[in-house]
């Protein structure tokens, strides 16, 4: 058996209040730190971090929502509640770069919290992971996936929102594969159909889910692995597989985690 | 002379007509909030690159295409126009024609352009008439919708004809001697050998106020028509939100509210009565949007780009982008000028929201920006549809049952899932690595 090393997560208050400056604050997310699916993913990223001895921490318990859901749902009220808390607990902490794995919390801290005060660089994982090949720090010679198919469905919050098509591309890239493309991509990217609050409540009537349009779509193009970078692209489209009876053949992946595998940590 | 002064008659007349429209919608537009537009740099790229690049209509290359010749065409065209008001007035003829070189180019280009252009508006037609494309069959749309269409389709088609039939008489007139360069008029002109000089003239003078009395009449009827977007695009590309689709334009009279409540100093204190009442969270009505949601609204011409990329419409909810700016135009022609002849305490207990615009339609949203992508003029569609949430959410309490659930989790626990803020780290435990 290879040797395992285990890995404590630093948490921000802890390591702050030993004098040190993690260059990154590592923001979780709820679905990171709450949906079973997600913390895999979670901690397919924390290896990731650990694997390449970047500095960085979590808040931890003293995460808390972005607000971003309550946002687009149109509670404002509670959403800069929600902002203020966190660019306090930010401010105390120094945090100048934040890295984010869901688009959600990404395009928040990017975009809104700078109406309210809060600037910060603000990179999605994948963004993070280009960064690392760019600077030849993340290689990947693995043939996992030599033989493999992979779609990427861009996440709305990630592609249209922030115009950010190419990171994650970059990455799949990086993994030597097959890539193809859906029919509708990049800015023409049909939503999974979570945003906007939808995640959480019942979807109005009409004649289908969006998330069976979006795995229909995904299916077509023959991949063996659908990838996703956003916790919510990964609910809609691994519900899809089920639906579709495709979840003993096909594989919603996300990046962090294809990488994770990639390279065996 | 006589000519001049009919000129002079029908030019004021259309002046005056469109001065009564632009104050009207001007008085529309003071009931509307502030928009403010700053980075004029920018804004003047955008125009070049969206509006006269027409980048976003070749969102849809073939369709797009034809579209752009008629864009292109129209800017050529109107140079045109521009020397035939130029000539009404002075009693001149070919005023421009000083200009030389650029002159003939220019009268050259519109001559090609008025025959692409009448292909294209042909194809337009009949691709309306006998295709079905499934943006042009939305419910939002009454036959009122469709008979404007065909009403600026004919218009263009016949101004066309007329451009055309003005310059193969005028080259009939002139075998020799002609001012500026029109390879269509000079061709077609062949078939006109022989006729004389005196009915050519009358043929050119009859083609000359066929055009110019259309353009007229037009350019009156487009500010009542879906077409106002011939005037109003580029400005709207000019007005364009310029954040990141992904961002909310902030509350601040909200962030005033939250700062107090946080500050222990003011959260307790009795508020100031000197302070003017709050205004109204989010939008329930016309005189609740800004003055450029309004502008967008009447830029849209109904084309449904955005409808037709949208999850909730294409999944058949009821949502639908293209409706909600042709709500806003709507109940905006409704209640503006009672609003303007009343006051703004007027009410017809009726409002954009619910008697426009269902619930159904605002919960559909997954404020995915794929309207707002793909419309060919920057309409944002998204803004309002949240806005309009965020009067249901802060004004009325009301919102889908699932949703005041998040509410509430957030405010307990920091999370839209009902999960101990102290198990937040549960994630981390047991991670191991090689």
């Amino acid at each position: 058996m290879e040797e395992t090393k285990k890995i404590e997560v630093p948490v921000m208050a802890k390591v702050f209040a030993n004098g040190q400056r993690p260059e990154y604050l590592f923001w979780v997310g709820c679905a990171g730190a709450f949906d079973d699916r997600y913390k895999k993913v979670a901690r397919a990223f924390t290896k990731i971090l650990e694997h390449f001895n970047i500095s960085y921490a979590v808040l931890g318990k003293e995460e808390t929502c972005t607000g971003d859901p309550a946002r687009r749902a149109g509670n404002e009220m509670l959403y800069q509640m929600q902002a203020l808390m966190n660019i306090e607990t930010f401010g105390r902490y120094e945090v100048k770069k934040i890295l984010t794995i869901c688009p959600h919390c990404y395009n928040i801290f990017k975009n809104d919290y700078r109406d309210l005060g809060g600037n910060y660089e603000v990179m999605h994982y994948t963004q993070f992971l280009q960064k690392l090949i760019h600077e030849g720090i993340l290689k990947i010679d693995s043939d996992l996936f030599k033989d493999k198919k992979i779609t990427f469905h861009d996440p709305c919050y990630l592609g249209r929102a922030n115009k950010e098509y190419h990171a994650p591309r970059a990455v799949l890239h990086a993994i030597p594969s097959h890539k193809v493309e859906m029919e509708r991509h990049k800015s023409f990217a049909l939503c999974c159909g979570a945003g906007g609050g939808q995640m959480f409540k019942e979807a109005e009537p009409g004649d289908k889910e969006v998330f069976i349009e979006r795995t229909e779509e995904a299916l077509r193009t023959g991949a063996d692995i659908i990838a996703t970078s956003c916790p919510f692209c990964m609910t809609m489209l691994t519900d899809g597989l089920k639906y579709k009876n495709k979840e003993e053949e096909i594989f919603n992946w996300d990046i962090a985690e294809l990488v994770e595998k990639a390279l065996g940590i | 002379m006589a000519k001049q002064i009919l000129f002079i008659i029908a030019l004021l007349i259309t002046l005056g007509v469109f001065a009564y429209t632009i104050m009207r919608l001007w008085s529309f537009f003071k009931l509307t909030k502030p928009f403010p537009i700053r980075n004029y740099g920018k804004r003047i790229g955008l125009v070049l690159e969206i509006a006269f690049g027409q980048t976003k209509i070749f969102r849809r290359p073939v369709i797009g295409f034809l579209h752009a010749i008629v864009f292109w065409g129209f800017c050529v065209i109107l140079l045109g126009s521009i020397e035939m008001v130029f000539d009404g007035v002075s009693g001149g003829e070919k005023s421009f024609y000083v200009a030389g070189f650029i002159y003939k180019f220019i009268f050259a280009s519109g001559d090609v352009f008025a025959v692409l252009i009448l292909i294209a508006i042909f194809i337009f037609i009949v691709r309306r008439l006998f295709f079905r494309i499934k943006r042009f069959m939305g419910s939002e749309l009454s036959h009122k919708n469709h008979a404007d269409a065909y009403v600026a389709l004919s218009i263009i088609f016949l101004l066309m004809v007329s451009l055309l039939s003005m310059n193969v008489f005028y080259c009939a007139m002139h075998p020799t001697n002609l001012k500026g360069y029109y390879p269509v008029g000079i061709f077609l002109a062949g078939y006109f050998k022989d006729l004389n000089y005196e009915s050519a003239h009358i043929l050119y003078e009859i083609s000359w106020w066929w055009h110019i009395l259309l353009i007229f009449l037009f350019a009156n009827i487009l500010p009542y028509s879906k077409h106002f977007h011939v005037f109003l695009s580029i400005p709207n590309v000019f007005f364009s939100r310029l954040d990141p689709l992904g961002k909310l334009p902030n509350m601040d009279s909200i962030t005033k509210e939250v700062k107090l409540m946080m500050n222990p100093e003011t959260a307790f204190a009795a508020p100031d009565p000197n302070e003017a009442p709050p205004e109204r969270f989010g939008v329930k009505d016309v005189e609740d949007i800004t003055w450029k949601n309004y502008f967008d609204s009447l830029s849209c011409t109904q084309c449904g780009r955005c409808t037709s990329v949208c999850p909730a419409n294409i999944t058949g909810k009821k949502l639908s982008p293209r409706k909600i700016m042709m709500d806003v135009r709507a109940r905006m022609k409704e209640k503006g000028p009672k609003l303007v002849k009343q006051g703004k305490d007027f009410s017809d207990s009726k409002a954009l929201l619910k008697d426009y615009i269902s619930l159904e339609e605002i919960w559909a949203c997954t404020t995915c920006t794929a309207c707002a992508q793909e419309c060919p003029v920057n309409i944002n569609q998204p803004t309002i549809i949240v806005d309009l949430r965020r009067y249901l959410v802060m004004e009325e309490s009301s919102g889908p049952a699932g949703l005041n659930t998040i509410f509430n989790n957030i405010t307990n626990n920091g999370a839209p899932w009902q999960f101990s803020p102290e198990d937040r780290m549960l994630w981390a435990e047991e991670l191991y690595t090689k």
